[in-house]
């Protein structure tokens, strides 16, 4: 799974999906997944990356990353 | 070298919330570096605000309606030609297009040049004859009937579903959830724009643009895509970005290829969520939109003079993605003198 490569992500967390006009923020956990989605991480490295650095329990950050991979599916931001 | 000056004269300066091209297209053309205009506005109403912008509009005339017929016109611009010695005519409204092309060898026996589509190309891509269109060219286009009468309306639930689409043959396009919705609509409508009205079914998805320049030999001068990000209560886009989509642009060469395109257009298409496009309308002139390809790298309007007068056209093969329009309103102070003399003289 990948970020589109022409998807820009702002050092402030601005992103814009050239292909659809689109632009959304995202907060710093966000802006940190995709930047690791854009140097082609799989999800089980930012997964252990995110657990490393965060307090969270590995159920908790599953589910929330399922939901975020599918709004970023669902607004065309990866790579199909 | 001495550049070249050329006196054009530009219509559609109706800089309204609902805009006419005029005022961007004098604002690509006076940006040229390779030659100077000199700018004859062309006006059916007193208060078209680009009458008053007087640091991109040099002199203001009056010119009949284009239901005044085409002589009436040719009157007017035959005299205005002997005050201003005209080169050019860029005509900016669907409504005056037909006069225009029809008198493209009385302009040039006055030494005027357009630079437009051919007679059948504007008629074959008429809203009435897009579902013929669409299969000739091979693209996509959504079911489209045209009625002459109210009698027609109770047909229409054989071939559409609803809501389905009431559209005026030059502008206007109203969303029906039924029958009588599309009564009101066909009232309204035939009032304004005459016969037929077209019905056309509902494509759901996303609104997105093309502006295009077509040399008339089938290559694609300038074409960049954009998405309305702000409609108007009027349908009008109030603020749009360029954005990148090779597919639109595909299409879009395609069709200039196929149909040897004269001129500027403008291609409407609809996005839908299976990433497939429908062409909704061809629109034969430049959009109102212009200026955003102007400053995303394209200058279409200066290409079309450049294409006319034979000069060298650049190869606008990129464009800046991200670019982006918002339409403002600002009051322009006049006074009663210019309105005067305009309402008087029928010049300004």
């Amino acid at each position: 799974m990948k970020l589109k490569r022409n998807v820009a992500v702002s050092e402030n967390g601005f992103l814009f999906n050239p292909e659809t006009g689109d632009s959304f923020i995202v907060n710093p956990i966000a802006k940190e997944i995709l930047n690791y989605l854009k140097e082609g991480y799989d999800i089980e490295k930012i997964n252990q990356l995110i657990l490393d650095r965060y307090e969270v329990d590995l159920v908790t950050l599953e589910k929330n990353m399922e939901d975020f991979l599918k709004m970023l599916q669902h607004n065309e931001l990866l790579d199909r | 070298m001495e550049k070249p000056k050329f006196n054009i004269a530009v219509t559609g300066l109706n800089n309204t919330d609902n805009p006419g091209p005029g005022i961007p297209v004098i604002r690509g053309l006076k940006e040229s570096k390779d030659f100077d205009v000199r700018i004859i506005g062309l006006a059916y109403e007193n208060l078209e605000p680009g009458i008053y912008m007087r640091d991109l509009v040099d002199k203001t005339y009056q010119i009949p309606y284009p239901s005044s017929g085409k002589e009436a016109v040719l009157e007017r611009i035959e005299y205005i030609n002997s005050k201003e010695n005209l080169d050019f005519i860029i005509p900016n409204l669907d409504a005056e297009l037909y006069t225009f092309i029809q008198s493209k060898e009385k302009l040039e026996k006055m030494d005027i040049r357009t630079f437009l589509p051919t007679m059948q190309q504007f008629e074959e891509r008429h809203k009435a004859n897009l579902n013929e269109y669409g299969e000739k060219y091979g693209i996509k286009v959504p079911l489209s009937k045209s009625i002459t009468s109210r009698r027609d309306i109770d047909e229409l639930k054989e071939d559409f579903e609803y809501p389905l689409l009431v559209k005026g043959k030059f502008y206007d396009a109203y969303l029906a959830y039924t029958p009588e919705q599309v009564n009101t609509h066909f009232n309204k409508i035939s009032a304004k724009w005459g016969l037929p009205v077209i019905i056309q079914e509902f494509i759901r998805g996303t609104e997105v643009n093309v502006i295009a320049l077509g040399d008339g030999h089938g290559n694609t001068v300038c074409a960049v895509p954009m998405r309305k990000q702000y409609i108007t209560d009027k349908g009008k886009a109030w603020g749009g970005i360029t954005i990148k989509d090779e597919k639109m642009l595909e299409l879009t060469r395609n069709l200039i290829r196929q149909t040897k395109w004269r001129g500027g257009m403008e291609l409407e298409l609809i996005k839908t969520n299976q990433n497939e496009y429908f062409l909704i309308e061809i629109n034969p002139r430049i959009p109102a939109w212009v200026y955003l390809a102007v400053a995303a790298g394209q200058n279409l309007p200066e290409a079309l003079i450049k294409l006319a007068f034979g000069m060298d056209v650049p190869n606008y093969s990129e464009y800046e993605v991200g670019k982006m329009f918002i339409r403002y309103s600002f009051d322009l102070i006049g006074d009663i003198a210019q309105f005067g003399s305009l309402s008087v003289t029928g010049e300004m």
